[in-house]
């Protein structure tokens, strides 16, 4: 009796003896950091995917469960899952991954956040009083988040360090490496005026020098009417944009109307790994955002 | 920053010092003026190397952002119906009749605030603004945030974990009512006050169990105020993905309450005394209940398009003495009967900002066995399976914002057959609140 009850006891202690970190990342790009910064030393469960938008999330049971066994949760922040991850927090029963500790990480508290509201008011749409969440646009963001995450790491699993430290030192140099390709292969993007569906890339424009001119969301999260379209439409005549920018997972008809009558092409970048089928990692994750782009100037 | 002002504080009290001390000499002078000036490079120093450092979002993990998160949620309804919605459902005149309204009316506006209390406890307060005045206390319940292992312990006034639908409020329900069964076996929903335990299985499944100990403070509860618990309640929910576009969620649920002088008034009779009768029942109530909820959404991407179907089903035996008329004959007898009631219903959202939604309900009175004193007063066989069809569309112009029109096809009464139109809105202001599955 007593050995059938040790057993039981271990099988249920089994899942926290595993050796890996067990990791729930919000979104696939922090997945897809994680993964290169912890190698085999993390496995990692990825609560979203490309084609979901992650501020639209449910607090699924399979969450729950999922973050119930986590020792780290590497999130976005800044509110863009605020409909969700705090009753998946709540109801985890998890004390290691609620915010403030350090199983908790939030990348946008690295980065310096763009669209700071002045004005915390809902008639100006779903606005985030952190800023706007969509930093994984700029890859020079990614920088100061690695190394911040990577320390993390080390915090959670000290005995690991050095493999941590190496991979973060590998990731760090290729990655910029790869920012220096990226900008000199974008810079035909430099001042090219766009539209973009939902204001989603303030920091890919930052960064690249692209031009926003106007977006089809009359306010952001606010699907936009047939009326409200027309006159994006009315304005492209003194304003004429090159492209139509939206991110995998939106609905592709406002974007789609517009392309069609302005006659300029409907752009779709990946906006996560996983939103094409070229983005399988972070780094052809921006390969394909920039050949995407560049394949809209023709 | 308050480095700065504290530099700031240090200047100015060393500008002042040389006016207190009238014998200050030139030294004195000399030494204050190289003071000052190492202070206003250190300032120089400070606000430069403070430029390139980002600043980090304050308390950006949820909804700290506003201490307390403080949401108002404003609800108000448009109802036409051509028969008198005070009129139950056959079969359950003794039972709570919550509903509708004709005309215009202000729903009720729900005011809500939750804050971490410390980094133990989390507080909910959720306020019902009745149209008429007063304020009620639907939610005020503090929850444990570290207990870790799995564990959650509520204790307050918070609605019960049973079935799927219990736990969900008002502005969440996706038709303006409630199913019949809800509105009819649990008076719409079971808020209880009392405690509850819940312990989340370490598993990649979701299994959940969770038991309560309560007043007995709703319907079918009296509100028992001696010591001890006046009601249990025990339910497990399991619940999982399949793939990236299907997931699911079923639950069993047990609940007990003992029913003490639970009076009911306007019970018809088979004497068919006008106006109906008043009774009064004691004795024992057991239910029981079975629910499941299924969502498919193309990639998983419910921001665009999703299904929902979701049924629950419930079964309640209660024993005990029934007084027939307590205003006039007075007769107590045993009564016992096992009533039940299920419904089935799916949600669409066909495309961003609209949906669509298909409802139907159904109740059976089942037949009570009636003591030899009362079978010749209280109805024990209605022969009757009250029914309701109803049909939704909704227009959510943002997250915040709700817009909906309902008809429904009612049968639940007997001989009264009702169409019934409603339109609705729901819209909530403040915190981001986040939602349950």
């Amino acid at each position: 009796m007593n050995k059938l009850l040790y057993t039981f006891l271990l099988l249920l202690l089994s899942s926290h003896a595993q050796a890996a970190l067990n990791v729930f990342a919000c979104e696939p790009e922090w997945a897809a950091l994680t993964q290169q910064l912890a190698g085999d030393k993390a496995s990692i469960y990825t609560a979203t995917g490309a084609l979901q938008d992650p501020h639209r999330v449910e607090a699924r049971p399979s969450l729950i469960a999922k973050a119930r066994s986590a020792q780290l949760l590497v999130c976005t922040g800044a509110e863009l899952e605020i409909g969700w991850m705090p009753v998946v927090l709540r109801e985890s029963g998890n004390s290691t991954i609620q915010p403030g500790s350090s199983g908790h990480f939030e990348a946008a508290q690295y980065v310096t956040m763009l669209e700071v509201p002045t004005r915390l008011d809902r008639s100006e749409g779903d606005v985030h009083a952190a800023g706007n969440p969509h930093i994984q646009t700029d890859a020079r963001n990614f920088l100061p988040v690695a190394e911040a995450l990577s320390k993390r790491l080390i915090q959670l699993d000290p005995a690991n360090t050095a493999y941590y430290q190496q991979q973060y030192a590998a990731f760090n140099q290729q990655w910029r490496v790869a920012i220096a390709r990226w900008e000199k292969q974008a810079a035909p993007l430099k001042n090219i005026p766009i539209i973009v569906q939902h204001q989603g890339f303030p920091y890919l424009n930052n960064w690249l020098g692209l031009k926003q001119v106007a977006e089809l969301e009359p306010k952001p999260g606010m699907e936009p009417s047939a009326a409200y379209l027309g006159s994006v439409l009315n304005e492209l005549q003194q304003h004429p944009a090159r492209m139509v920018l939206r991110a995998a997972y939106q609905d592709e008809r406002s974007s789609e109307w517009i392309a069609e009558r302005a006659h300029i092409p409907a752009v779709v970048v990946p906006f996560s790994v996983g939103g094409t089928p070229q983005a399988t990692d972070l780094f052809t994750m921006f390969d394909d955002t920039i050949q995407r782009l560049l394949a809209g100037l023709k | 920053m308050p480095k700065r002002i504290y530099l700031g504080a240090a200047i100015a009290a060393l500008l002042v010092h040389p006016l207190n001390s009238s014998a200050a000499s030139d030294t004195d002078l000399q030494t204050l003026r190289e003071q000052v000036q190492q202070l206003e490079q250190r300032i120089n120093r400070q606000s430069n190397s403070a430029q390139p450092a980002p600043a980090p979002a304050a308390g950006a993990g949820g909804e700290g952002a506003f201490n307390p998160a403080i949401s108002l949620i404003l609800g108000g309804t448009y109802g036409n119906l051509r028969q008198d919605p005070t009129v139950p459902a056959t079969g359950f005149g003794m039972n709570p009749n919550p509903g509708h309204e004709q005309g215009f009316n202000l729903g009720e506006s729900e005011l809500g605030i939750s804050a971490n209390i410390d980094p133990q406890f989390r507080g909910v307060g959720t306020f019902a603004l009745a149209p008429a005045g007063g304020i009620s206390v639907e939610n005020g319940f503090v929850q444990t945030s570290a207990l870790g292992n799995g564990l959650n312990l509520k204790f307050g006034r918070y609605f019960s974990g049973l079935g799927y639908l219990n736990e969900q409020h008002a502005h969440a329900w996706d038709f303006a009512d409630q199913p019949l069964v809800y509105a009819t076996l649990w008076d719409n929903q079971l808020a209880e006050d009392g405690a509850q335990l819940k312990w989340l299985a370490p598993t990649d499944t979701f299994i959940e169990v969770g038991g309560e100990l309560g007043r007995g403070r709703g319907f079918p509860g009296s509100d028992r105020t001696k010591n001890g618990a006046g009601s249990g309640v025990l339910f497990a929910h399991f619940g999982d993905d399949i793939g990236i576009e299907h997931s699911w969620r079923a639950g069993v649920s047990l609940h007990e309450t003992k029913r003490v002088d639970a009076g009911s008034d306007a019970v018809p009779d088979l004497l068919g005394t006008a106006g109906g009768v008043s009774n009064s029942f004691s004795g024992d109530s057991r239910t029981a209940g079975l629910d499941f909820v299924w969502k498919y959404s193309p990639n998983g991407n419910t921001a665009n398009r999703y299904v929902k179907v979701q049924g629950e089903y419930f079964r309640r035996k209660e024993s005990g003495d029934l007084t027939y008329d307590t205003a006039g004959a007075n007769l107590t007898d045993s009564f016992s009967v096992t009533q039940s009631g299920w419904y089935l219903q799916s949600v669409v959202q066909f495309m961003p900002t609209w949906r669509a939604g298909l409802r139907y309900d159904r109740l059976d009175p089942g037949v009570a066995t009636v003591g030899a004193l009362n079978a010749g007063n209280v109805i024990g066989n209605y022969a009757f399976n009250p029914s309701r069809l109803t049909l939704m569309v909704d227009y959510n112009p943002s997250e915040f914002a709700r817009l909906r029109l309902q008809l429904a096809r009612d049968n639940s009464r007997q001989g009264l057959a009702d169409n019934q139109l409603s339109l609705q809105y729901i819209m909530s202001l403040g915190a981001h609140g986040a939602h349950q599955y």
